[in-house]
């Protein structure tokens, strides 16, 4: 009985979940396919499951000992049928599901490019501790805390990290990525109504990680571009030294901007974090890489 | 200072007035525990009866003592953590600053896997598997309480973190490079590594000590498909330990290198790799689910068919699907990390492999269905806790099938939906089996049954506790709530936690029931005696013998010509309508001898843990040699065994018959 009520407030916040944001409230393609998997998914197992709680439950209370009615079998101990139909209804529900979750993964695929007539805008992002920071490598922009997209228009993310794994994560326009030192993930997302969307870092982090989440503005073409004129005519400079001070722990940092950024500042965080294979070579002579 | 490496005054948070203050409830309870005990004079019972006992039965009730225990430690942090993130919303910051409120997370998860649900279901192996198969005891019993002691160091090493110095703040499993000492330099990490290392390897003691006993000593005529099911569970678990431990381990190894001598398999610099961490954690990570889970499992097997006074159904599938789950979950751990930006194919596949692991845990569930179908259901505790694991496990399966869909898994990864998911698999599917099995074998273990009416009441207040307390998760990790959030700014999360909160103190109220049950039935276990031996019309030959069972299990070794022996037994009597009469040709028999290296070792282990986790490089010196020669001195021992005089076992056997009411 508590069960069903259980399942029934599962759906029922599935239901009430249009009114409330995050996983629930899609508002691009890419979170909005992901939930539809999560729904048919859903449906498809429930199909299954709630039959099989009201049969337990049902046998139960009927083969009680108290029950004079109930036949008492204790040679039911195997039918062949029965154990036919017990492997292949899970097997069947797997089918199902398996074939959804295969699609999924390629359809959905973070670093598969969504296809538009329009050009993707690139975003780098990098979790430092604990902010974020989105450079935009063809405008020549970044901020912090903050990210503005324009809707309509794919973005395509690069991502690392400082050090620290994180994971960067926006779940109403897609699912989330691991941010790490050293190498690049990628992600594609589009925001199909303009709005302000809660962003954040989805792996803990140390200390501030709590107060590592940002909001992420989707607004008209004209409006990103007039807040891309805006950044880049006044503000800081975002180079190597004042990276360098950026990159000290800090929490809850209030967002603001970089009016230029310097080229390949990205890849030179990714390296750094890492060392490259010469630097390596160079500290440690004997190893294995530098004979080769 | 040097003396004593980085140990100082200031390691005792003294300026924390939480921990403080449980510290000092802590050291006022075990002190007045200890004088309590040394003054009743009850220090040599416990030296020779339990601490240096060898006896399997010993050392599980030994095992379950130590999981209850930490159920308390595990279960106060997770309400805490409960109640800050239930207050700390808006502009709170609630109670627990960030880097206590880390440290409890991470203990939680690491007590609650480590230290209550592995000594749980390994004491109930300890105590059922030999009496199941019809032996006298495990195949190496002095390995065996060797084993317990290093659970046991591991536990207090974890629990010393409370005191003197901090705990881990990464989160249970530690991910690098935030666990490396760059980001991590206190000494948080390192009890968490040496605990883990010094009972991880009593673990795997245990599991090689399992798989021989089940391999090698079975009672005469019980070949492989006349074992209960629940020694195959044990036997897929224990199998499973051998395979997944030594993984954990040489991780952790790792780990401790980068720590502690600069190198660098996952620091950020110099070609360390984080991922390589991430691979090799969740691949001891998920076979560790099926390694808790299937002896659950098992337990659930053996309730059901006893209680429905029944065969279990599908005998043969059962076994299948145990031994399939017990392959199959080397298959899955990518699950653990489809948001690390694998390729779309390795993402796919595992999510498959993933899926089909609920094949064989459907087809149990349908097994258990009609074991119950014809049978005569009496709904004691046991059934109480199975029936509500079934109703329960399946949602929590469902929620898994979600979570093995990759593109379902990047939206919920790492929220708090997922803590609901493996509360939901891990609760009833562990715990619930676990406490079952407390409640079925107790009576075997004491002689006297436990309170069924204080045993529903913490039934039921569990079972509603823990849907209040983790369906509002699913909800707010749909609404996007990260795990491990110390403070959060968004109020619409705020009433659902609330609730959890609720569910929470619903869960400590069936703690409470559970505490009382004890209390109860120890003061009126002259009513709740069981003086036959098999208080629940049993079907498996732990039931044939005496409660307790004497040290030697059996007088006269059982023969077996069949699956659940003792009831076949029972039934031939039945129908000839007379009692077989005892005439056993009784022999002496050899129990092996107390053996003190266990604890001995443990107390040295616990002193090398310390010193490395506080770079005191001489005592740690002088911990390994310790226990070095301990175990040296062991080897060279000449008697390892005690003959117990034949007089003696039929004297017993005598004043203790089975007894089959005609």
């Amino acid at each position: 009985m508590r069960i069903c009520l259980l399942a029934l407030s599962l759906t029922g916040a599935l239901l009430l979940g249009g009114c409330t944001e995050g996983v629930l409230d899609p508002k691009g393609p890419i979170a909005f396919a992901e939930l539809q998997i999560l729904i048919n998914a859903t449906g498809i197992m429930l199909a299954i499951v709630i039959p099989v709680v009201i049969a337990t439950l049902g046998v139960a209370f009927w083969f009680r000992a108290s029950n004079d009615h109930a036949r008492y079998r204790p040679d039911f101990v195997y039918s062949g049928r029965l154990e036919m139909l017990v492997w292949s209804i899970p097997l069947m529900t797997i089918l199902l599901t398996g074939t959804v979750a295969w699609i999924g993964a390629y359809d959905l695929d973070p670093p598969k490019p969504i296809a538009s007539s329009t050009r993707p805008i690139k975003v780098q992002a990098i979790s430092l501790d604990w902010k974020w920071l989105f450079i935009y490598p063809e405008l020549g922009v970044a901020s912090v805390n903050h990210l503005t997209i324009p809707v309509g228009t794919p973005v395509s993310f690069e991502l690392t990290s400082s050090g620290v794994m994180n994971s960067f994560f926006v779940p109403q326009l897609a699912g989330q990525i691991y941010t790490m030192a050293g190498m690049v993930t990628r992600l594609n997302l589009r925001a199909d109504y303009a709005g302000t969307y809660r962003g954040l870092s989805a792996n803990f982090s140390g200390d501030g990680f709590a107060d590592m989440h940002f909001n992420v503005d989707a607004m008209p073409s004209e409006r990103f571009a007039q807040w891309v004129s805006s950044t880049s005519s006044a503000g800081l400079v975002l180079d190597s030294k004042s990276y360098a001070d950026l990159a000290k722990p800090s929490a809850a940092v209030t967002p603001f901007t970089y009016h230029s950024v310097a080229p390949g500042l990205f890849d030179t965080i990714r390296t750094t974090s890492m060392q490259s294979d010469a630097a390596l070579c160079r500290s440690y002579p004997t190893s294995m890489r530098a004979e080769q | 200072m040097t003396l004593l490496g980085k140990l100082d005054w200031s390691a005792v948070p003294f300026d924390q007035p939480i921990i403080m203050g449980t510290v000092g409830v802590m050291i006022v309870v075990i002190g007045s525990i200890l004088s309590w005990v040394t003054l009743k004079g009850y220090v040599p019972y416990l030296w020779r009866e339990w601490i240096t006992s060898v006896d399997h039965k010993r050392i599980g009730v030994m095992y379950i003592v130590l999981a209850l225990v930490m159920l308390l430690r595990g279960f106060a942090d997770g309400i805490m953590m409960r109640t800050q993130q239930a207050v700390a919303v808006g502009g709170a910051q609630g109670y627990l600053p960030p880097e206590h409120f880390d440290q409890i997370f991470s203990a939680h998860g690491t007590i609650m896997i480590f230290f209550v649900a592995m000594p749980f279901v390994i004491g109930l192996m300890n105590f059922v598997v030999p009496l199941q198969l019809g032996v006298r005891d495990v195949a190496f019993p002095t390995l065996n309480s060797i084993s317990f002691w290093l659970t046991a160091s591991g536990v207090l090493l974890t629990n010393m973190s409370l005191a003197i110095g901090e705990f881990a703040k990464t989160g249970w499993f530690a991910y690098p490079p935030l666990s490396e000492l760059q980001f991590s330099p206190g000494v948080g990490v390192d009890y968490y590594l040496w605990s883990l290392q010094i009972s991880g390897i009593g673990t795997l003691l245990s599991g090689v000590n399992f798989v021989t006993t089940i391999l090698k000593m079975r009672a005469p005529g019980m070949s492989y498909l006349r074992m209960p099911v629940f020694c195959w569970t044990a036997l897929a678990s224990n199998l499973l330990i051998v395979a997944a431990f030594p993984v954990l381990t040489a991780l952790f190894a790792m780990l401790l290198l980068d720590r502690y001598l600069g190198f660098h398999f996952f620091t950020v610099d110099a070609g360390g790799n984080v991922m390589m961490y991430v691979n090799l954690f969740w691949i001891w990570g998920h076979p560790e689910v099926y390694i808790l889970v299937l002896p659950a499992f098992g337990v659930y097997s053996e309730v059901a068919a006893t209680f429905s006074g029944k065969s279990l159904f599908g005998y043969r599938s059962m076994v299948l699907a145990t031994m399939a789950i017990c392959v199959l979950s080397y298959t899955v751990w990518l699950h653990h990390f489809f948001t690390m930006g694998a390729s779309a194919s390795v993402n796919a596949f595992f999510g498959i492999t993933s899926m089909i692991i609920g094949v064989p845990t459907g087809v149990k569930v349908f097994n258990w269905l009609f074991t119950m179908y014809g049978g005569r259901i009496r709904f004691t505790v046991p059934v109480l806790w199975t029936i509500g694991f079934m109703v329960t496990f399946v949602f929590g399966g469902l929620t898994g099938v979600l979570l093995a869909l990759p593109a379902v898994d990047w939206q919920v990864h790492n929220s708090v939906f997922l803590v609901a998911h493996f509360h939901h698999v891990i609760i009833p599917g562990v715990l619930f089996g676990a406490i079952a099995g407390y409640n079925y074998w107790f009576p075997k273990a004491f002689g006297f049954k436990l309170d069924e009416r204080w045993g529903k009441a913490a039934f039921w207040c569990w079972f509603v506790g823990f849907h209040l307390a983790f369906m509002p998760l699913y909800v707010t990790g749909l609404m996007g709530m990260p795990r491990r959030l110390q403070h959060s700014d968004v109020l619409a999360w705020q009433p659902w936690l609330l609730v959890a909160e609720v569910g929470a103190i619903v869960i400590f109220a069936g703690i409470i029931c559970q505490i009382v049950q004890i209390v109860v039935s120890i003061r009126h276990r002259a009513q709740l005696r069981d003086t036959t031996g098999d208080p629940w019309n049993g079907r498996t030959l732990e039931w044939s013998t005496a409660s307790p069972p004497p040290a030697w299990n059996f007088a006269v070794l059982p023969r077996v010509d069949g699956l659940d022996a003792f009831w076949t037994h029972k039934q031939r009597v039945l129908a000839k309508q007379e009692l077989p009469v005892q005439q056993h040709a009784y022999r002496p028999i050899e129990v092996p001898k107390n053996s003190p290296v266990g604890f001995v070792t443990a107390f040295f282990t616990v002193v090398t843990g310390f010193a490395l986790i506080w770079h005191i490089w001489w005592m740690a010196g002088f911990g390994v040699l310790g226990a070095a020669v301990t175990l040296l001195a062991f080897m060279f021992r000449t008697k390892d065994e005690v003959e117990i005089p034949a007089d003696e076992v039929a004297l017993f056997d005598r004043a203790h018959p089975v007894e089959v009411s005609l």
